[in-house]
């Protein structure tokens, strides 16, 4: 946020002097000032000024003077893996410290007849697959498109998009809804913001936008000057209890790394146990993991000969200053394995070379598209130079590393103070050289037992078993898809849920690929599962997956259904979850006596009653 | 015979598991149709498991793997072996090239001929087993009997020099086979989707009745002077007794039986005993009466010790002798005379009295398999695909490839060196003549290596042996994974039993015609300890012997062992 006289209590040359420090400061001397400032504060002036309730008081004669502004914000966030969620709370708590009275509310959650009323829109939603909105925003999305959309002439709306350059309808759903509540006759408050997977800096700056524009509006300076003390109260705490989190993860030892598929397998899925003790991180059935990677050391080396590079050279990591060794920042902190179209963009500019300008034209859309698939910058640094500049100027176009979040795979209380992660290592040969997955290849070739890893809980609570224990689920999770549903299981041996329970599992080889076997068997002797179905694909001549295995107990998955069965979906979204969702669509329309439409239509109340959910990518 | 009195041994111990299991099992049928078809697990719960033995299938595990497997929370590797009921081990090429079809497509690609004369083949996933039988089926080839407590596969002399008596002696013991297969339709239900017949449990098997025989049941045939079915080792061994070129009847045998528990000395191998002899026409009849003693007097309380051999040795030769008369309804004829010579093959080619051609192929411990310098598997599917004869699979686990025509004999010996075909003549006569079982990997039961092994220890055996020169002596060497006897160590001049990883009982002493039992000569041994043994032994071997002495006697003369002269003194 960039201080103004009209924003803060501060004069003209005070302002001056804070714009020119403050943006030099780093996050650890952030958090030290606004400590500093807090105890400052309750220890000379009056001890009240800096507590919540204070800050009300003072707002509250001013709202009535500005009653044009409104103080009420509503915060509709719709995103698959929980990161819109966890950005919605933040920018939720950030707001009634100022004085904001907040809503926040998944898209799915919200009733759609309060859109009339609303004042300040925050829309935070992510992109999937071919620019489709995720999963728990479909419905909104269709409601805001549709006919009984009302008019938001009153309403003022800022949009934060998420999304990941890699793909090429990057932010869709974003820029639809950005588009969409113009059309309706809303006003801007502060531009959309297009997010990529290293979100932080720019969801920031989007917060920071927002507040100050709403700020602006309430044309108080008086209002603003809570805002400091407000922020150092929150602040201060967080630097005597530093509670683990996506900007600050937990170092969690690990405990075992196994490989779960057997000899003459063609593939290779590591069971990951962590340790959390210490952390005071917690979890539920249907949680992910955020992880943090470390590039292959080996493709460092191969980019830093490449270009002979120093090693050693100082680069920058960030706009707050903080630097490190090029080898370093290449290995933690930035991304090297993804190429996008901003990437090469930027890159251009850094060679003379034709060819890359040449593919950057709108005309070559498709040859972009197929250089892009598999190649790294490697690739691209061997391919397009010579280059111009040195390591620091492409360092400074890369993207930060993102973290890889990880389906939980075990249940806190049947494992108390650990975590489980089933990762599947991705590893293929492109362009004459083999590749690996970031994350994967780091759990499966660069950690053993005793080294740590940095990681972060993700909750989510678009995957969550019903509260009722009696309920019945139906549980669908080929490959590492199954991991939830491990915790899913173990979690209903825990508290002894007496719903029935069955689940799909479906892989290449039954010898060498059927993940967690010996489990499921004792579950199923002990009765914890009380039925499972198996799909495997390479076995027989043609072909089966698990939404064969489905169509072939249609009866039964329809009865289940009737009787209240909860659907969860886990794993490959582009084709299972859909084959899956079409299976599901052919035995309501068999055993339902249902149309296309009624099948959908019923598919559709099952989600919004939160009876059909998904964990897919 | 629809009825047979209930059981005549006084059982005053409770009856084995097992016994129940057959009875309640519906004529072997239990509930295999539902666990075959689990698709969670691949493999059955353990009645099923012995159940499927009587279809000729044991339930096993890649043993190498069982451990790592275990870590990853996969279950065991199981698999099953199949094996097949090859009456005598003879085969046709169709039927050959059938086995090698399935081997590749259902099974680990390999073939094992075994020591009774058939085919085994490892690594059948429980899904194939039943498309597996379905296609052998196709081939008349069936798996009915090969294992369980029932008679099992009846073995026949190759004998391919008196191609006249082998032709007749072959239907005997095809014949024997015949009318002990248990009659119960339960495989055609379960593995070739046939109609069940409506039936009352009378008719359903009047010679087993529904809880079979106690145990195994071996049958086999020999002529001399070969004895190469070891004929004392069987339950019951029929000698046949050739005069002025034509076959008259056969001495029987009875109550040999090579198995035996470690640690358990009332369990011990032992030989069979000459009881008498019949005519050719009686022979079939008198198995059956044999059968049906064993069938009513077998211990079923304790399957340790419930094969014929212990029935006969707890009532008296005598006493089997009467019984048996009396079921016959005539006495037996006293044994004729008769002579073996040895207990081995004769390899290479061999003429026939009818003028026909036979080769005999060697094949180490059984195993047909292609390996980069040895295309055996291949070559022997060449040779079925031009060849007009049979095979034979002999009990030493080798083949046959018999009945060569003069005008197909030249093709046949061009294939037999295109693949480098061997019959065995580079290699000492210590490795013709040694015999391993299966063992690890795959046999539930083995406690140390046995085909894996063997063959490296003979190759630093055979450097001992052509220092002394003896390169060409023919010594029997036979090493079994378990005391179970499969390969029959006990007939072995030196035999090794399995007792833990990389360790032995060392025995010694039988005959080289396998008519005596082997003694125990060291117990718990490794490879070094083996080979500090043999060496010296070997030497005086050499310079000590008589002339034609072979090395089983040499050493009870030299007292290293003493002469095991009936199983019951095996232990002694």
């Amino acid at each position: 946020m960039q201080l103004q006289v009209t924003n803060s209590p501060f004069s003209q040359e005070q302002v001056d002097l804070l714009n020119q420090l403050l943006p030099t400061l780093t996050e650890n001397q952030k958090i030290w000032l606004s400590g500093y400032l807090a105890s400052q504060a309750t220890s000379g002036a009056a001890p009240a000024a800096a507590e919540g309730p204070a800050v009300q008081e003072a707002a509250a004669p001013q709202t009535s003077q500005a009653e044009a502004a409104s103080k009420e914000v509503t915060i509709l966030f719709g995103s698959q893996t929980g990161n819109g969620q966890m950005i919605a709370e933040d920018s939720s708590r950030r707001l009634k410290d100022q004085g904001y009275n907040v809503t926040v509310s998944s898209m799915d959650d919200f009733k759609t007849k309060n859109m009339k009323k609303v004042e300040n829109l925050l829309v935070i939603v992510s992109t999937h697959g071919e620019g489709d909105p995720p999963d728990n925003a479909i419905s909104f999305h269709e409601f805001l498109n549709g006919r009984k959309a009302p008019k938001l002439e009153d309403a003022r709306f800022s949009v934060l998009a998420l999304g990941d350059t890699s793909y090429e309808h990057f932010c869709q759903t974003g820029k639809d809804f950005d588009q969409r509540l113009e059309d309706l006759g809303g006003t801007r408050l502060y531009p959309r913001v297009d997010c990529d997977v290293d979100f932080d800096d720019d969801a920031e700056e989007w917060i920071q936008g927002v507040l100050s524009s709403l700020n602006e509006l309430q044309e108080e300076p008086a209002q603003a000057a809570a805002a400091p003390a407000g922020a150092a109260a929150s602040a201060a705490p967080a630097t005597e209890q530093p509670a683990y989190s996506r900007t600050n993860p937990f170092r969690a030892e690990i405990l075992d790394n196994i490989n779960l598929n057997g000899r003459g397998s063609a593939k290779e899925t590591r069971h990951i146990e962590l340790s959390l003790e210490g952390s005071g991180l917690t979890f539920e059935p249907g949680d992910s993991l955020g992880m943090f990677p470390e590039n292959d050391p080996l493709l460092v080396d191969q980019l830093i000969r490449e270009m002979d590079w120093n090693p050693e050279e100082t680069v920058v990591l960030n706009k707050q200053g903080d630097i490190r060794s090029l080898r370093e920042a290449l290995l933690s902190h930035f991304e090297i394995t993804v190429l996008t179209k901003p990437l090469l963009e930027k890159m251009s500019k850094l060679t003379n070379n034709e060819k890359l300008s040449e593919l950057l034209e709108t005309e070559q859309a498709d040859d972009l598209r197929s250089y892009l698939e598999g190649r790294d910058l490697l690739d691209l640094l061997k391919d397009y130079g010579p280059w111009q500049g040195g390591a620091a100027d492409v360092v400074g176009n890369l993207r930060k590393i993102p973290p890889r979040l990880y389906s939980i795979a075990s249940s806190p209380s049947a494992n108390p103070d650990e975590v489980h992660l089933t990762v599947g290592a991705v590893r293929y040969d492109a362009h004459g050289r083999p590749r690996t997955g970031v994350c994967s290849g780091q759990c499966a070739e660069r950690t053993d037992p005793g080294d740590t890893l940095p990681i972060y809980i993700q909750h989510n609570p678009n995957f969550k078993l019903p509260d009722n224990p009696s309920a019945p689920v139906i549980m669908v999770g080929p490959g590492t898809g199954i991991a939830p549903f491990r915790s899913f299981v173990e979690e209903r041996e825990e508290v002894e849920a007496d719903g029935k329970s069955w689940l799909f599992f479906g892989d290449q080889h039954f010898r060498t690929d059927f993940l967690y076997q010996t489990e499921w068997q004792q579950w199923l002797e002990e009765g914890s599962l009380s039925k499972m179905d198996v799909a495997f694909s390479r076995d027989n001549e043609e072909k089966v997956y698990v939404q064969h295995r489905i169509l072939e107990n249609s009866g039964e998955v329809y009865q289940w259904l009737q009787d209240g069965a909860f659907l969860y979906i886990c794993g490959d979204e582009k084709r299972m979850a859909h084959d899956v969702h079409e299976a599901l669509v052919t035995v309501l329309e068999q055993e339902g006596n249902m149309t296309h439409e009624a099948a959908e239509a019923y598919m559709l109340d099952l989600q919004q009653q939160k009876r059909y959910q998904r964990d897919v990518y | 015979m629809a009825e047979y009195s209930s059981l005549k041994h006084i059982q005053d111990t409770p009856l084995d598991g097992m016994e129940q299991l057959k009875k309640g099992s519906n004529f072997l049928r239990g509930t295999l149709v539902e666990t075959m078809a689990n698709p969670i697990t691949a493999s059955i719960p353990e009645t099923d498991a012995k159940l499927m033995k009587f279809h000729g299938s044991y339930m096993q595990d890649d043993r190498d793997l069982r451990n790592e497997r275990r870590q990853q929370k996969l279950e065991p590797a199981y698999q099953f072996m199949l094996r097949v009921r090859l009456p005598a081990g003879v085969i046709t090429p169709e039927q050959w090239l059938t086995m090698d079809e399935v081997s590749h497509k259902y099974g680990n690609g390999t073939l094992r001929l075994t020591t009774r004369q058939t085919f085994q083949m490892h690594g059948v996933l429980k899904w194939n087993m039943k498309k597996n039988l379905q296609e052998i089926h196709a081939a008349m080839i069936d798996s009915v009997a090969a294992c369980g407590d029932v008679n099992r596969n009846v073995m026949c002399n190759v004998n391919p020099n008196q191609s006249d008596v082998h032709g007749e002696v072959y239907e005997y013991s095809k014949q024997i086979s015949d009318h002990l297969l248990p009659r119960t339709t339960a495989y055609h239900e379960i593995w070739l989707d046939e109609e069940k017949v409506a039936d009352s449990k009378e008719v359903v098997e009047p010679i087993y009745g529904e809880t079979y025989l106690p145990r195994k049941f071996k049958i086999g045939v020999a002529v001399p002077p070969s004895n190469d079915i070891d004929v004392f080792s069987q339950d019951i061994g029929y000698i046949a007794i050739v005069e002025d070129g034509e076959l008259q009847g056969f001495n029987v045998s009875v109550g040999g039986g090579m198995g035996m528990t470690h640690g358990e000395p009332d369990t011990y191998p032992q030989l069979g005993r000459v009881i008498g002899y019949v005519p050719k026409e009686e022979v079939v009849n008198a198995s059956e009466k044999l059968l049906t003693i064993q069938r009513d007097y077998g211990n079923r309380s304790n399957r340790k010790n419930a094969r014929f051999k212990y029935t006969i040795d707890r009532y008296g030769v005598e006493w089997l002798k009467s019984e048996l008369n009396e079921r016959l309804g005539y006495e037996l004829e006293a044994a004729r005379s008769y002579e073996f010579e040895s207990n081995g093959d004769e390899y290479g080619w061999i003429k026939g009295n009818d003028g026909k051609w036979h080769f005999t192929l060697f094949i180490e411990n059984g195993r047909i398999k292609d390996e980069e310098n040895y295309q055996l598997m291949t070559g022997l599917r060449e040779i079925a695909k031009n060849h007009t004869g049979d095979f034979r699979m002999t009990p030493n686990q080798n083949v046959v490839i018999s009945d060569i025509t003069d005008d197909k004999k030249q093709q046949i010996s061009k294939l037999i060196e295109d693949y480098g075909l061997t019959d065995g003549k580079h290699y000492s006569a210590l490795r013709r003549n040694s015999m391993a079982c299966v063992s690890f990997p795959t046999c539930g039961l083995a406690m140390a290596e046995a085909e894996r092994y063997l063959p490296s220890l003979v190759d630093k055996l055979e450097v001992m042996l052509e220092e002394q020169g003896l390169r060409d002596e023919d010594i029997i060497i036979r090493m079994t994974g378990c005391p179970n006897g499969c390969a029959r160590s006990a007939l072995g001049e030196i035999g090794f039993i399995g007792k833990a990883p990389g360790k032995y009982n060392m025995y010694l002493g039988a005959s080289f015609t396998g008519d005596r039992l082997s003694k125990l000569y060291r117990e718990n041994i490794g490879e070094e300890e083996i080979l500090s043994e043999l060496k010296p032994m070997i030497g005086r071997f050499a310079k000590e012997r008589y002339e034609g002495e072979h090395f089983g006697d040499f050493v009870i003369r030299a007292d290293y062992v003493k002469a095991t002269t009936d199983g019951t003194n095996f232990h002694d």
